[in-house]
């Protein structure tokens, strides 16, 4: 084939992705040597943070679905909707995954679990109806590209580091607090209390830094699927155009029916929370500017 | 995918495999001894225009693209509700359908459109009129395989003559062998 471009690869993203990864793989070396240095029982915070981490992980299709009141749907149901995925699943040569709908006006949308296998992909009844079919097939292939990129497996090894940082600085409290009270009599008790102190410190430092860097790492997943997502249906400007309507139809809907949703953030299509008061920096979504420009490059490119 | 386009979220995309196609003469004589289905004399080819596309702008570009006459008016052209096109090729033999949507589809992954080819469609209809139960086989171009298409109106399709056709064929023809692969094509503007 000799006029087809490698379309697939932006190699700016993938610089930013691979930085981003090296600093969070840099950040568990890190609070693994706290970890072996202080003296905590490691094996015993490795088999907490680890039972939490792998849970998330091995039921995110079921979490994600009952936080969402999603239920899966048949053919039968929701013909469309499995039309389409059907088709940009043959497309793309992957494997169907399951289909829901969570009915709720709020137009989103978000894909979710550990393989393509046991995927499942989900739209909000909002999301339906407000957008047109070729639009709401931008989304889906947008959602399809989280799926085969496999995010949520990503995303669960990349915020493990917050959460053994975390789990760090709270035994390394009860540390401190314990052993004031008790055992810690003397010049010995002293020290290890400061130990504790020092620890629970510099995991809090680490736990910040980790969270900023996942959320950068879940940006760049967002961008990457967009992409793949332009890429598969052959047209950025439509996938433009329904973040577009997503996008804007959020931020008019009141926001306590929006709170409710929050913890579901990085699944989303468009993140749940409307307003301009949470940082750039703790944001799971890249602003809509940044995305509408990235499809309207990558337009471009596919113009020649 | 391997792990390196996990790492940096990427996906390739798929070239179609037209290989398995001209597998599909031998079967309708098969569909004809065992089921009385002939050929209904018209194929499909279902494809997504992309941004730009330029050359697949108007449908007399793509008729220039896949060297028919401008004229001809045994090709046609639709765009389904999924705003998937649709080229439609009128001809009585069976054999001559397969080459030309064979010739349709290469001339397309020429010109680097593979990525956007879902499917071709063939119809076959019961020998003697008026019959019911007719069928169509499709052919994924991405996954190279076949599965018979039987719709009955009103979004519900025949599962069993698809099981059974699909028990005549496993023979001459690569079968999909995920049946929720098995997609359903409403409306398809293929006889």
């Amino acid at each position: 084939m000799a006029t087809k471009t490698n379309i697939e690869k932006d190699s700016g993203l993938n610089m930013r992705m691979f930085i981003t990864g090296l600093a969070l793989v840099v950040l568990y070396v890190i609070i693994i040597t706290v970890l072996l240095r202080v003296g905590v029982d490691l094996g015993f915070v490795i088999v907490i943070a680890g039972a939490l981490i792998f849970s998330q992980y091995y039921f995110s299709d079921k979490i994600a679905m009952f936080s969402m009141h999603a239920k899966e749907v048949t053919p039968a149901q929701e013909p469309k909707l499995h039309e389409i995925v059907d088709r940009l699943c043959l497309l793309a040569n992957m494997q169907k995954p399951r289909v829901g709908v969570a009915e709720m006006d709020m137009p989103n949308a978000f894909a979710t679990g550990r393989s393509p296998k046991h995927a499942v992909i989900c739209a909000t009844r909002g999301i339906m109806q407000r957008l047109n079919d070729e639009e709401l097939e931008a989304v889906l292939a947008h959602e399809l590209s989280h799926v085969a990129h496999r995010d949520v497996a990503v995303m669960t090894i990349a915020s493990g580091v917050g959460m053994l940082a975390g789990l760090v600085s709270r035994i390394a409290m009860w540390g401190a607090l314990l052993g004031g009270g008790g055992r810690g009599r003397g010049r010995g008790g002293q020290n290890i209390i400061l130990i504790e102190l020092a620890t629970m410190v510099v995991s809090i430092v680490i736990y910040v830094i980790a969270y900023m860097l996942t959320m950068a790492l879940s940006r760049y997943r967002e961008l990457a699927a967009d992409r793949s997502g332009a890429i598969l249906i052959g047209k950025p400007s439509v996938l433009a155009s329904a973040l577009v309507h997503v996008t804007g139809d959020i931020g008019k809907i009141p926001r306590t029916d929006l709170r409710k949703a929050e913890g579901m953030n990085a699944f989303f299509f468009a993140p749940a929370l409307a307003g301009g008061t949470a940082a750039k920096l703790f944001s799971t979504h890249p602003p809509l500017q940044q995305r509408l420009d990235a499809l309207n490059k990558l337009e471009r490119e596919l113009n020649g | 995918m391997g792990l390196r386009d996990t790492l940096f979220g990427r996906t390739k995309q798929v070239a179609p495999q037209l290989d398995n196609l001209f597998a599909l003469p031998t079967a309708a004589l098969t569909l004809q001894t065992e089921l009385e289905l002939v050929s209904s004399g018209e194929a499909g080819l279902c494809f997504k225009s992309g941004s730009g596309e330029a050359t697949l702008a108007t449908d007399d570009d793509i008729k220039e693209l896949l060297n028919f006459q401008e004229a001809d008016n045994k090709v046609t052209f639709t765009t389904d509700d999924l705003g998937f096109k649709w080229l439609v090729i009128d001809d009585a033999d069976i054999t001559s359908l397969v080459t030309r949507i064979h010739s349709a589809n290469t001339t397309m992954v020429e010109h680097g459109f593979g990525p956007r080819l879902l499917c071709a469609v063939f119809g076959f209809v019961p020998q003697t009129p008026p019959g019911e139960g007719s069928v169509r086989m499709v052919y994924l171009l991405k996954q190279g395989t076949f599965y018979p298409f039987a719709p009955t109106g009103n979004n519900q399709r025949d599962n069993e003559l698809e099981l059974r056709v699909r028990s005549f064929l496993e023979g001459d023809l690569v079968m999909e062998k995920d049946l929720s692969r098995w997609m359903a094509l409403w409306n398809v503007p293929v006889k």
